[in-house]
């Protein structure tokens, strides 16, 4: 979503064509990245994979969680795509043109910056999710389902995503991969968990029930803050 | 370069270096009691809960 706010205000502001090429030439270069460590990824053996994965899912998890917490309980500002589209747009009319094998380049590196940076952390969990269960190519399909219907939405809603509850989304992700990478990161390092696939569940409703809960206490925490 | 190792750093580490560090510490932990103790699962889901608690009350405080 923070890509195709990008997006949008390139288009609307320097042109279609170098913001849909900067886009195009990101997600090449997207696709180029998990091509190349996909099978590299598949040769390492799964203990030491689940130990890698599970620290960086953890840590990556964690990192979003973390951002997730902050903003539900008022301790940070909640992303607004409507300003972070204004402020872009803005950026955009300001900038001088410069034009670079035939697209505007302001327009092309704005795009094509904004698509790859957030499509890196797609390509991540592409990649540690798809090598754990050995299907790469799954996960490649969920991830363009995801993008596809963003872009859907997009084009319907015919602006920056502005309704969407991100930070609930933000929340629900930063679960799932600490819940994931708590699974996998114990399994590497040597653990049986108890009922073994079985806990998954466990740990997922353990790590929403303490996201929640750490919520509701930073917000009484704010409470208790003078304004 | 250095700029290059600072958006990995970002990437990966983020805001706050003593979560990663914190979750480091628990697999090495739960790797080594693992081998004697068959409850070992326990140790990396609290690391998680004391490492984020202590994270969000740096900002918090």
């Amino acid at each position: 979503m923070e890509a195709l706010t990008i997006v949008l205000a390139m288009g609307v502001t320097r042109g279609w064509r170098s913001a849909l090429t900067g886009t195009g030439v990101a997600l090449l270069a997207l696709a180029a990245i998990v091509a190349a460590l996909g099978p590299a990824l598949t040769v390492i053996p799964i203990a030491v994979l689940r130990l890698v994965v599970g620290a960086l899912l953890l840590v990556f998890g964690l990192q979003w969680l973390r951002k997730a917490i902050l903003r539900a309980s008022g301790w940070r500002a909640v992303r607004n795509e409507e300003s972070v589209y204004e402020r872009e747009t803005a950026a955009g009319r300001a900038a001088a043109s410069e034009e670079r094998a035939g697209v505007d380049w302001y327009g092309f590196t704005v795009s094509f910056k904004g698509v790859l940076l957030e499509g890196l952390e797609v390509a991540f969990i592409v990649l540690t999710f798809g090598s754990t269960q050995g299907s790469i190519p799954l996960a490649v399909a969920g991830a363009v389902a995801a993008v596809v219907l963003v872009v859907v939405a997009g084009v319907v809603v015919h602006g920056p995503l502005s309704r969407v509850p991100e930070n609930t989304l933000a929340f629900a992700v930063g679960v799932m991969l600490t819940t994931f990478g708590t699974f996998w990161g114990a399994e590497g390092a040597g653990v049986d968990w108890p009922g073994g696939d079985a806990a998954l569940p466990v740990v997922l409703a353990f790590v929403l029930v303490m996201s929640l809960g750490y919520v509701g206490a930073l917000r009484r925490r704010r409470r208790l803050v003078p304004a | 370069m250095k700029r290059f190792g600072l958006f990995w750093w970002d990437f990966i580490v983020g805001d706050d270096w003593r979560v990663a560090a914190g979750i480091a510490l628990a697999l090495g932990l739960t790797a080594l009691l693992a081998t004697t103790w068959t409850t070992a699962w326990i140790v990396l889901p609290l690391a998680v809960a004391a490492v984020l608690w202590l994270s969000l009350l740096r900002v918090a405080s």
